[in-house]
């Protein structure tokens, strides 16, 4: 019996099963498991979530990893962590940890402005952040397994997240409607490989599973995202942030898995009391927003 | 023949490419409603918690317990393993399952992500390149349990009257080998 590990089918694969489902930020193994029990199909591991960082500003880095090994003692789920942009050597510490997915993340401070992680070199699957189609591919093209449209994390209005997903989704249906002819320009306007600007072309679809990220706070939030697309939703600072995290997770994966069905939309959302404050992207200066992190 | 997919969580599209490519028509299942109509129900790779917090919470847990026993032929693949076995270890505490298969499942036996893997194996004597990730395995077997693939000395396809269990990915790849034993073999009698 020949056995291989680490290779781009199992690392896609993983994400294939987390589709449908919410990943939530947690920073505790309490939070971790009151995710696990509201249904979370898995969970992020990080010290602050990204409402926290945006407020106390400095350096973001990878987590401690006591607190790693504390929620992935604490839950069943996979357990995914966050490392700088560019910081392979964080990245390598987290492979040690044998968490089950890194987030090269935009949320912490990023480590390098040219480069990105090669994630080809790591046995551990990567989820990158992206804005647009070409930065997705050069990402898939890096070695990311999955996809996740970036938000302007930490806020609660998910008006980003709408943006990015509407620009991938447009993009991706451009290029089908492209002359063959033609997929070499686009390859060079998308600043993508040809391979797989060729590929999204004949599929009609990124090759990697794609969730979203970023200001997600309500179940009508998620939904909204589900229809706009999306495989599935990261929540970060919207449940624990919130008022009845427990309630809100659990509403949010139902409206996550019911996202056509209003009635039961209407249902989850009764009597979650209050969402998180939250924080109008469009009175952040541009310095400060996260999701213009990534190259 | 018309074939219901659970589609609560989990990669629930790809088992309806694979029924399709069989030559079958497939139907997502949300509500209790719509498990009335089928043939057959097919329980998708996820994660096992989730699938069956939300199937309690919307109503399916019972009326797929009552499909099971009824005989329709059942298949789950990974999450949908553990979902149809009978006792599991390494649950969460009370983690339900719909039972049904006279097995004893370890959830994540294989290991973490990192574990993973991809490997030749046989099924049913047919060679078949399979997927595990964070794969169960079964840990024994009720006497009328037929073993049809193994995996590090431990079963990871198992049959038992209608109800078939895989604890890898057949609907990952495009060998159609599981899903058309599934069909041919267990469904054509009902």
């Amino acid at each position: 019996m020949s056995e291989a590990t680490g290779t781009a089918r199992v690392k896609r694969g993983m994400a294939e099963m987390l589709k449908g489902g919410v990943i939530m930020d947690v920073v505790n193994a309490e939070q971790a498991k009151i995710a696990e029990d509201a249904g979370a199909c898995a969970v992020m591991a990080l010290e602050r979530v990204p409402a926290d960082i945006r407020a106390q500003g400095g350096v973001a880095r990878m987590s401690d990893p006591d607190m790693i090994e504390k929620i992935q003692a604490a839950v069943s789920i996979p357990v995914m962590a966050k490392v700088r942009i560019g910081h392979f050597v964080e990245a390598q510490i987290i492979e040690s940890l044998n968490v089950d997915y890194i987030d090269e993340s935009e949320v912490l401070t990023p480590t390098d402005y040219t480069n990105h992680i090669d994630k080809w070199n790591f046995k551990i699957p990567f989820v990158c952040g992206a804005t647009n189609l070409g930065e997705a591919l050069r990402r898939i093209n890096e070695g990311a397994a999955m996809i996740r449209s970036k938000g302007e994390a930490g806020t609660g209005d998910v008006s980003n997240a709408m943006t990015h997903m509407r620009t991938i989704g447009a993009e991706i249906r451009r290029l089908t409607t492209l002359r063959d002819d033609e997929l070499y320009v686009a390859a060079k306007e998308l600043q993508a490989p040809y391979a797989l600007v060729k590929e999204v072309a004949e599929t009609g679809k990124l090759p990697v599973v794609l969730f979203t990220a970023g200001g997600i706070a309500t179940p009508a939030d998620a939904a909204l995202m589900m229809q706009m697309g999306a495989d599935g939703v990261f929540i970060g600072s919207g449940i624990f942030k919130s008022g009845n995290p427990a309630q809100r997770a659990a509403a949010c994966v139902k409206a996550t898995t019911f996202y056509q069905d209003a009635k039961i939309l209407a249902e989850v959302s009764r009597g979650l009391g209050e969402a998180m404050v939250g924080i109008n992207v469009a009175d952040i200066p541009a310095p400060h927003r996260l999701a213009e992190r990534g190259w | 023949m018309k074939v219901g997919v659970l589609a609560l969580q989990g990669d629930f599209r790809e088992h309806i490419k694979a029924t399709e490519d069989c030559g079958h028509s497939a139907t997502e299942i949300r509500r209790a409603s719509e498990l009335t109509s089928i043939d057959a129900l097919i329980l998708p790779g996820g994660e096992s918690t989730t699938i069956v917090q939300l199937a309690q919470t919307f109503n399916l847990y019972m009326p797929i317990k009552e499909i099971i026993a009824s005989g329709l032929p059942v298949y789950g693949s990974c999450a949908g393993m553990i979902l149809l076995a009978d006792r599991i270890i390494d649950g969460i505490a009370d983690q339900k399952t719909f039972g049904g298969l006279d097995i004893t499942v370890r959830r994540n036996a294989f290991g973490r992500q990192v574990d993973s893997f991809e490997s030749d194996i046989t099924f049913a004597d047919s060679p078949l390149h399979a997927i595990f990730i964070r794969a169960p395995w079964v840990e024994d077997v009720g006497p009328s349990v037929e073993v049809l693939s193994t995996a590090a000395a431990h079963p990871v396809a198992v049959r038992q009257g209608s109800l078939l269990a895989t604890s890898f990915h057949p609907e990952l790849t495009h060998d159609l080998v599981v899903h058309r034993y599934f069909f041919d073999q267990m469904c054509k009698d009902s």
